[in-house]
């Protein structure tokens, strides 16, 4: 019995050192995270982990002890018992007292989580097949920051053409920017089918669930960038929409709205004036790549048949009109987004002529931003 | 058909089978549809593994390799469907065709036409799943929850495919279990009370009834997908007044007793194992029999902790979380009696008993992780990541699939009359342990350090456990090729077993001969003394 013993004290401490060694936990655990409830969350987490540990050690512990004594090639007279009910109900009673200790820190910690309270700042989070819309939401529309946030990550890096990046997966053309300290609320919502939006390290995940908005909060205490992505199965690319937060101190997050406010009225000023063939051309492949090229390739011939070829065949090749509804309402039944409410008029105006132009297809025809821009008006 | 009436009708003496393929095609004999489901079963869980095996190959390293995303979705949709509706349940079918009657001392099911039509529908309900691959869009890729809208506004038109392969299943299912409660009610032997079935034969009668009760809420989710896709109506869309969360919960009214059917039958073949190799009584009995019927009914009023993330209102949160919470309760007392039957007991480790031990460790390990995801804050962290991945793997596969090998290598000597290879079993055992545990564990750690689940590639920081668990995958798919050898070697011969096989054995169906005859118990045996011991 001695040797088993210290064969096992061998074992054991052998175990603890080749933990130490991988004492990097940050891939083996959940994030801390850096608002208070993620950290209470994190608490939780661990508490319920050492209670599951301490409950599995018991029980294996028995069986171990009792594989090792109770065999048969060591003689034994197997034991005739085969009920008592003072263990039956210690059993019973035991795991009921140590579902309370937990209950009552999980209950305390929900309560707060849904703690209602008026927010500094709201943003509504709107999912689509397969990005992020957000909305920083103003009494006053005109001050309304509204943006797309789509996958950085060129194609080519997961294709493995090329090394992949730090964030690979984990970075977006434009990310959310909130200020540190401050009460934020997410409103979350879909467009299309169910996306879930989850930033770990806030400890947030909300189910985005399209005609339906849910809340969620975060007063996020570090400034920093923090990662997550949506964690809903919504369809193909359900795992290339991430999600990027900057946190950033008050004041470096006025001038962001300053900045943005800026930029929202530049565009504007570029829908009225005449665009080149080339300009639209040269935008056109640009805004392509980002939002069409997932579902209809780099190369227009698409994935058919859910994603159809646009190369010498359908809208791209047919009445401009029909080309233009398509791309401001989408397809009824199919994958094909309204992008009407995504995109604005020059960068419509631009993948259309894009569209009708390239690979190979020969409209030789062209849309003016302000065209499009008095369409959408007008409907 | 009318052959096999007319030969008994003849001659009554002649026990015997028909001979050639239409034994199989019109058997209404409870030991042949058995052992057709259990056949039907290992094709699908080869099909289903093939799948994940897809699934982990791509999964192997960052990047988009071997299949691209529309491809995957469609290999985790399909390889939940197909183990969950192809390989599990219709294992446990095959093993209470086989078993309940040999347990109770009946001569065969109560129903046994409807036995063969429940059967035979099921190939051609996975013919017709597995031949949407072959389909325009390709094959069902929204997940085996399939959730509204993406199986309804945004499936592939396969989907009307699927909706009807479902419902035969359903049907298929609930045929089944009808048979099974009405074999159970009225056909024991005198003597056998129910307070005297095996725990085998207890589990799969509380199963039944969670069939009977759940298989018409799936075909009813899956009959309001068909009327939003094909008929104009709006229940799971919010555009027309309906709601998609709608949807999540009828299907977890099903989804929820669904987890319980593919686990209860595998809870009473490790209480029939455990105490034969132990040689000692099954501890607490009468509580097993309480326990599982808690569990099931619990496994009622839990579903929507699935839901945790829709948004449900907080009495609303906190009630399920106590609920689910609760169930911990009746299934640490399994644990604890088989514990309790072990200790002191004179125990050998033959492969039956090792698959059952490995049951009883590696499912409290999905157990524990279970109430960890029923803790509503740590499960928003937990929700539609690796960890629930992990989780659900460790209670299906080392849980309800190690019982279906442990109960196949436990029973087959009497279904063969011949002992299988021993050193092979154990070797299968060893293997197919390690590469579970290779395979699973890995993933709590992803899954904590944030991979979301259904993704067909994934950030750098997961690569190196990604890379384990693959390697595990493919131990363990491929150890089941040994398990095939194995089972067909046995069946083509072997050391002639005992009538009683095990020396710890007890049980009606250890009375009879090995192998066991066409039909057994045609007179109702007389002493109950050999029935849960």
């Amino acid at each position: 019995m001695n040797r088993v013993m210290q064969m096992w004290q061998a074992g054991l401490s052998l175990l603890l050192c080749s933990n130490v060694a991988l004492a990097d936990w940050s891939t083996l655990n959940m994030r801390q995270g850096v608002t208070e409830i993620s950290r209470r969350v994190y608490d939780l987490h661990m508490l319920i982990f050492y209670i599951c540990c301490g409950i599995g050690v018991l029980v294996f512990g028995v069986m171990i002890i009792s594989m090792l004594m109770h065999r048969k090639s060591l003689g034994v007279t197997p034991a005739t018992f085969h009920e008592d009910t003072r263990v039956e109900v210690a059993w019973t009673v035991i795991p009921i007292i140590i579902l309370l200790v937990i209950a009552v820190p999980a209950t305390s910690t929900l309560r707060d989580m849904y703690e209602s309270a008026d927010s500094d700042l709201d943003i509504e989070v709107r999912g689509y097949q397969w990005k992020w819309q957000y909305t920083y939401l103003n009494d006053d529309p005109a001050k309304e920051i509204q943006f797309m946030s789509a996958l950085k990550t060129p194609q080519n890096e997961i294709q493995n053409l090329e090394a992949k990046g730090e964030h690979y997966l984990l970075d977006v053309d434009n990310p959310l920017v909130i200020p540190i300290n401050k009460r934020i609320r997410f409103l979350v919502t879909s467009q299309d089918t169910i996306h879930a939006f989850w930033v770990p390290d806030f400890a947030v995940k909300r189910d985005a669930i399209p005609g339906f908005v849910h809340e969620s909060w975060a007063v996020v205490e570090e400034p920093g960038v923090y990662r997550g992505q949506c964690a809903e199965l919504c369809g193909k690319d359900h795992g290339f929409m991430p999600i990027v937060v900057h946190a950033v101190e008050q004041a470096d997050y006025d001038l962001w709205v300053a900045e943005k406010q800026a930029e929202a009225e530049e565009v504007f000023n570029t829908v009225g004036k005449t665009w080149t063939k080339d300009a639209l051309m040269v935008k056109g492949e640009e805004v392509y790549l980002q939002h069409c090229a997932a579902c209809h390739q780099p190369n227009g011939q698409g994935i058919p048949p859910a994603f159809p070829s646009l190369v010498g065949q359908g809208i791209a090749v047919g009445p401009m009109s029909d080309h233009i509804d398509i791309l401001l309402n989408g397809q009824a039944g199919t994958a094909m987004q309204a992008f009407g409410q995504q995109l604005n008029p020059a960068e419509i105006a631009a993948v259309i002529t894009y569209e009708r132009n390239a690979w190979g297809n020969d409209m030789n025809d062209m849309v003016q931003p302000k065209e499009i821009n008095t369409m959408m008006a007008s409907e | 058909m009318s052959a096999v009436i007319e030969e008994l009708h003849h001659d009554g003496h002649h026990h015997g089978p028909d001979k050639g393929i239409m034994r199989w095609v019109f058997t209404t004999n409870h030991k042949d549809i058995g052992t057709l489901y259990l056949w039907f079963s290992f094709l699908m869980f080869l099909t289903g593994g093939v799948l994940a095996l897809g699934i982990r190959a791509e999964l192997f390293q960052p990047g988009l390799q071997i299949v691209q995303p529309e491809l995957f979705n469609q290999l985790t949709t399909m390889h939940g469907l197909i183990m969950v509706f192809g390989a599990v349940m219709p294992a446990f079918v095959g093993l209470a065709n086989w078993l309940i009657p040999m347990m109770i001392g009946a001569p065969d099911m109560a129903l046994p036409r409807m036995n063969n039509y429940s059967f035979w529908i099921l190939p051609f309900a996975f013919g017709m799943l597995l031949s949407t691959f072959f389909m325009d869009g390709g094959a069902p890729n929204y997940g085996w929850t399939f959730y509204a809208p993406l199986s309804t506004d945004y499936a592939p038109p396969s989907v009307t495919f699927f909706i009807f392969a479902v419902h035969m299943m359903g049907i298929s299912s609930i045929m089944g279990s009808i048979n099974v409660v009405v074999t159970i009610l009225n056909m024991r032997a005198p003597g056998m009370t129910l307070m005297k079935m095996p725990l085998f034969v207890w589990t799969w009668f509380i199963t039944a009834y969670l069939l009977i009760a759940v298989m018409p809420v799936l075909a009813g989710v899956v009959t309001m997908m068909l009327m939003d896709i094909h008929f104009g109506t709006a229940f799971f869309n919010a555009g027309g007044g309906g709601d998609p969360v709608l949807f999540q919960h009828v299907f977890w009214f099903f989804g929820h007793p669904e987890v319980y059917i593919m686990i209860l039958p595998a809870f009473g073949v490790v209480s029939a194992i455990i105490p034969t190799f132990a040689r000692k009584r099954l501890f607490g009995y009468d509580s097993m029999v309480y326990a599982t019927a808690s569990i099931a009914f619990l496994s009622f009023i839990v579903w929507a902790h699935h839901m945790f993330t829709v948004g449900i209102p907080l009495a609303g949160e906190l009630y399920f979380m106590y609920a689910t919470m609760l169930i911990a309760v009746p299934t640490g007392v399994k644990v604890f009696n088989w514990v309790a039957t072990m200790w002191q007991g004179a125990m050998t480790f033959e492969t039956p008993m090792l698959f059952a031990i490995a049951f009883v460790i590696l499912f409290t390990i999905g157990g524990l992780s279970g109430l960890m995801l029923a803790i509503v804050p740590a499960d928003f962290q937990y929700h539609d990541t690796y960890f629930v991945v992990a989780h659900f793997h460790y209670v299906l596969v080392p849980g309800s699939i190690f019982s279906i090998m442990a109960a196949v290598y436990y029973w087959i000597p009497k279904w063969t009359g011949n002992m299988y290879d021993e050193t092979l079993g154990k070797t299968h055992f060893w293997l197919s342990f390690i590469g579970v545990n290779v395979t699973f564990f890995p993933q709590h750690f992803i899954g904590l350090a944030g991979m979301p689940r259904r993704i067909p590639d994934y950030a750098l920081q997961f690569a190196d456990w990604n890379m384990v668990s693959s390697c595990g995958a493919f131990l363990f798919g491929f150890s089941q090729l040994l398990f095939l050898f194995i089972v067909i070697k046995c069946i083509r011969g072997g050391k002639k077993a005992t009538d009683q096989v095990w020396e710890g054995a007890h049980g009606l169906e250890w009375t009879i001969p090995s192998p066991a005859p066409y039909h057994t118990f045609t007179t109702p045996p007389t002493s109950m003394k050999e029935a849960h011991g």
